[in-house]
């Protein structure tokens, strides 16, 4: 099978994304020049994606211990204890690069990674959430992030769905840094007993390595075909896709063969194939149990013939798993693997050699050492300097926002505005009741509320505002987290861990390695302020093009526990005649604001600094305000501000309210942490004020949204506006 | 009494149904290679996406070995419920008429929707009034049912139409607002939204699911 | 022998992926286009020709709702 090739070059090397330095430092390693398969898995394995380059030498000063934490970062997804013998396992991921090239799979594979990370750690699926952006999506030149919208909306949908679990929340902004490198990223949550939790390091000298799921075909090699032998170089690029296509219904098998074999202890180890296949998850399981492994590519079952080594090793073919299995299992195994019609092959052993060997029909073709290839890939400081210049242009001025308009036209052009309208055409492309968990379903409250059995619930909700980042990395960074927190205050749930998605521009430049590392410090000391240790997440740098870098934009997801599922908040008045107060140390500002950007305004350089602590005691007042049954309803004040806020409590009670405030801008518009709207008893309300602020803004009542002398607005003219993004649909 | 829930490759609300069925009786999974439907006293095909929905949504669950046993219960005059998917294997294998085709809007769409009981007499709705509304949520891409000019007038003498979307709730151009039909025999069932999910008001806001279950219930 | 089987929505049935199509063309500066209508293609490697009417019956298409056609070709591949 070895096909007699030219050894690669040092521009082989470059061309497959290593320095010069770094070739250098593998021929080192490896004591002499790497062939083919060699270089092609140093060249996945010491890539920025897999390696964390530079990133990871800054990861380690988040805070990622916690009581509640059973496992942390380094495995397959983190885990937190949720009482009652479970735990909750999630992880937040991207799959931004393949979706600006095929929206739809790339979504969909990006769900499919995310799953897969979640069952290979023994729990079942429960939850998807996503997190996108895209570029403006109004008129002639928003039809590129329009079709990376609906791709990517209805790939997200086409694997959650097929795959039965519910796509439960998410979020989507559209700015303008944003539109040449779009950003989709995938959030999973599973459930599993505590002690089913399994993790991924290869053990037993002589147990066999099991390969089971899709079969292997050439999906994501397209960067490594350089490596290929004169012959195959000259066929068609199609032979060779970069698009991973996803097949849900083979990962639905996949699902419930891994939970089977692990529910019969017949596993000793296992780990999802994602980026760099093969290679990572072998790698990877050798480096976690300190043994050597041993592959033959020849036992590796094919979709596509004549496929070199070094191409099954680095195919990116979707819906595989990883197993060991000690030798006495393997039949048993396999069976599994017949009764769940998916395919299922001794493909190696482990081995104590501490090496990766790859054979091919026995022959030997590749040897790296495993220190090497996981541990030894060098790290990268980052150099940061924080920018004397603008970095971003000033968003487009918004024809929807006249010059000198009312508060009423203001408030009607920011809900209709991309950023704040209605994501029902897009949410209800997704199915968020499959499993018969889902207690708030979009739309009914500020966070995604799914039951446990025993009448507890879990909170989740994945937040950040990229712009705001981009304002201040370091108060933008904090800002998103206590989002997070704010929303599961709302539904009454207390954060029990946080995953965060770093999304980047390129590292190297040190205007952007001064987002990157204020954004970590906001990030971890938001963190350790809420008791919400990160327990996992992702890196996704590079996030640039000739237009510029995205905003810097640390996704973050959050978990938390309500006690009483029947206590769930909702966003929406509920009776005419209750009182509405605005809560909590709420200081707007129209900094870095929803109407700033309509009004095509630059960002500003910081944001106005806020007390983290006064915010955290206005989210536990809300939280146990919530559960304790006494409010009718409770949400957060984000974009848009308190008008903004009223106007989504209006429309999702279907009732209006008469209210008083101030009606300059920043009272009406204003943005900033710690600010919720809640409805309920007066008395409820106010007896708020033993914790934080309140200040009783009027009644629940009647069909409009009434600002005394300020606006009125009927709640049609409001279901209008906040409909807008049907129209893209259309 | 005992409902036995079919399982296909790629079903994904089977224990959604047998959990909801087990609010009522007794209720057990029927693996899709197996011939014994375990004395069960009614049978439920339920929804999702068996073997991927590849090919047409149902048409190879529809030659399942279960299937096969679950058709000739069906000709004996035993009750099966189709739900979503399970409508679109009936149809399949001819237990029901009509066809479902793609959604005219060609979008997976997930809606609670407002359902009309238009024959409260059979075995399915004995427990609803003509007439009554019941909120039930529905999920799919391919519900979009379809029979010629001829069969629909004949089911409509013959009340083989069951439930209708209430004015202004069908999101996906099934032919007169169809939601759910039976076979002339009324033992037959199946709609596309899905009774399962609305059995908890805690989960989803309604219970009206659970008069499916219950009138199977009392007709067994 | 190569079968290919091509499978259509029956005339007068809703078929809105045809529809769908049939709207996006103009704005690609298509023009002239009368109708469209979305199928499926099925090709198989067969032995015995004469089995591929019944599997189109009983499997490949619904008969109820659409329409299909089975080409024979030489030597397939």
């Amino acid at each position: 099978m070895a096909v007699d090739v030219a050894p690669p070059t040092i521009s082989d090397a470059l061309s497959l994304g290593l320095t010069e330095a770094e070739y250098e430092l593998i021929c080192e390693k490896q004591g002499e020049p790497p062939n083919q398969v060699e270089l092609a898995m140093y060249s996945l394995l010491w890539s920025e994606h897999c390696a964390y380059k530079h990133s990871k030498k800054l990861l380690r000063s988040l805070p990622t211990e916690g009581p509640a934490v059973v496992m942390g970062p380094g495995e397959n997804a983190g885990a937190v204890d949720v009482g009652g013998g479970l735990v909750c396992a999630f992880k937040v991921e991207s799959h931004n690069h393949p979706s600006a090239v095929e929206p739809f799979q790339g979504a969909a594979t990006g769900v499919g990674g995310i799953l897969r990370d979640i069952f290979a750690i023994g729990a079942r699926p429960i939850a998807v959430l996503d997190s996108l952006r895209f570029g403006e999506v109004q008129g002639q030149e928003g039809t590129r992030s329009r079709y990376l919208l609906e791709g990517a909306v209805a790939g997200i949908g086409h694997y959650g769905n097929s795959i039965g679990v519910p796509t439960v929340g998410g979020e989507v902004y559209f700015e303008g840094p944003y539109e040449q490198n779009c950003l989709v990223n995938a959030m999973a949550l599973g459930l599993a007993d505590r002690e089913a939790l399994v993790r991924s390091a290869a053990a037993g000298v002589g147990n066999l390595l099991v390969l089971f799921g899709a079969s292997t075909g050439r999906d994501g090699i397209g960067g490594a075909s350089v490596l290929a032998s004169a012959e195959l170089s000259e066929d068609d690029a199609d032979k060779r896709p970069t698009v991973q296509v996803g097949d849900p219904f083979e990962e639905k098998k996949l699902l419930e063969c891994s939970l089977e074999l692990l529910a019969r202890g017949l596993l000793v180890s296992l780990q999802d194939l994602g980026a760099a296949g093969l290679t990572s998850s072998a790698a990877e399981m050798a480096s976690k149990g300190e043994v050597g492994v041993e592959i033959d590519v020849a036992r590796v079952p094919l979709r596509e013939a004549d496929m070199e080594p070094f191409e099954v090793m680095v195919s990116e073919s979707q819906e595989r798993m990883l197993c060991v299995v000690e030798p006495g299992d393997l039949e048993q195994v396999l069976a599994l693997c017949e009764k769940w019609e998916v395919n299922g092959a001794a493909i190696g052993t482990v081995t104590d050699s501490g090496t990766v060997r790859v054979l091919a029909e026995g022959e030997l073709v590749g040897e790296m050492p495993v220190r090497a290839l996981v541990d030894d890939c060098p790290l990268y400081d980052l150099e940061p300097v924080k920018p004397t210049e603008q970095i971003y242009p000033a968003p487009l001025l918004s024809p929807a926002l006249i010059p000198d308009a009312t508060p009423e036209q203001a408030l009607l052009a920011l809900l209709s505005s991309a950023n704040i309208t209605s994501r029902r055409p897009l949410f209800e492309q997704y199915d968020p009741i499959v499993q018969s968990r889902t207690v708030r379903r979009p739309e009914q409250a500020d966070a995604a509320v799914l039951a446990l059995p025993g009448g507890a619930a879990l909170g989740v909700s994945i937040d950040c505002n990229g712009r705001r980042v981009a304002a201040d990395p370091y108060l933008g960074a904090i800002e998103s987290v206590l989002e997070c927190a704010a929303n599961l205050a709302c539904v009454g749930a207390e954060p029990l861990g946080t995953t965060n998605n770093l999304n980047f521009g390129n590292p190297e430049k040190p205007h952007i390695a001064w987002q990157l590392t204020e954004a970590v410090r906001g990030l971890g000391e938001a963190c350790r302020a809420l008791q919400a240790p990160i327990v996992g997440g992702n890196v996704s740098l590079y996030n640039e093009g000739a237009t510029g870098p995205i905003y810097p934009t640390p996704v973050i997801g959050m978990v938390g526990l309500l006690v009483d599922m029947h206590r769930a908040g909702r966003l929406g008045f509920a009776r005419a005649g209750d009182a509405i107060a605005l809560v909590g140390p709420f200081a707007p500002s129209l900094a870095a604001s929803e109407l700033q950007k309509l009004r095509g305004e630059r960002l500003p350089d910081g944001l106005p600094r806020f007390e983290l602590d006064a915010v955290r005691a206005a989210q536990g007042a809300v939280r146990e305000a919530v559960r304790a049954g006494v409010l009718s309803s409770a949400h957060d004040v984000a974009e848009g501000g308190v008008a903004i806020a009223l106007a989504e409590c209006c429309l999702a009670g279907g009732m209006g309210a008469e209210v008083e405030l101030d009606g300059n801008e920043a009272a009406l518009f204003g943005e900033g942490p710690g600010g919720f709207v809640l409805s309920g008893e007066r008395a409820a309300l106010e007896a708020l004020s033993e914790h934080t602020s309140v200040r009783v803004l009027g009644t629940v009542g009647g069909d409009s949204l009434c600002i005394a002398g300020v606006l009125k607005l009927s709640l049609a003219r409001l279901a209008e506006a906040h409909g807008a993004l049907a129209e893209l649909f259309e | 009494m005992k409902f036995g829930v079919l399982q296909f490759p790629g079903s994904c609300d089977e224990v959604d149904a047998l959990e909801a069925a087990r609010r009522v009786a007794d209720a057990e999974l029927i693996w899709h290679a197996e011939r014994d439907l375990k004395g069960a006293d009614a049978i439920i095909v339920p929804g999702g996406f068996s073997y991927g929905d590849y090919l047409r949504a149902g048409a190879i669950a529809r030659f399942a070995p279960a299937m096969e046993s679950v058709i000739e219960f069906a000709r004996e005059g035993g009750v099966v419920l189709g739900i979503c998917n399970g409508f679109q294997v009936l149809c399949e294998a001819r237990l029901l008429p009509g066809a479902l085709l793609p959604n005219t809007n060609l979008r997976f769409t997930c809606r609670q929707v407002e359902l009309e009981v238009m024959n409260s007499g059979g075995t399915f709705t004995r427990t609803c009034a003509l007439g009554e509304r019941l909120s039930i949520p529905a999920k799919h891409s391919w519900g979009r049912w379809y029979a010629d000019e001829r069969t629909l007038q004949a089911m409509d003498e013959s009340g083989q139409i069951v439930l209708r979307y209430a004015q202004g709730e069908n999101f996906n151009g099934s032919l007169h607002d169809i939601a759910g039909v039976c076979n002339e025999a009324g033992n037959v069932f199946g709609l596309m939204p899905h009774p399962e999910h609305a059995v908890d008001k805690a989960v989803g806001g309604s219970e009206d699911g659970l008069k499916i279950f219950n009138s199977m219930k009392m007709a067994a | 022998m190569r079968a290919r089987v091509l499978i259509r929505p029956k005339q007068g049935i809703l078929d809105p992926q045809g529809e769908a199509v049939k709207r996006a063309l103009p704005a690609l500066g298509f023009s002239g286009v009368e109708s469209v209508h979305v199928g499926r293609l099925v090709e198989l490697d067969v032995q015995d020709a004469a089995q591929v009417q019944p599997m189109c019956e009983k499997l490949l298409a619904n008969p109820l709702v659409e329409d299909y056609e089975v080409q024979l070709l030489d030597g397939g591949s």
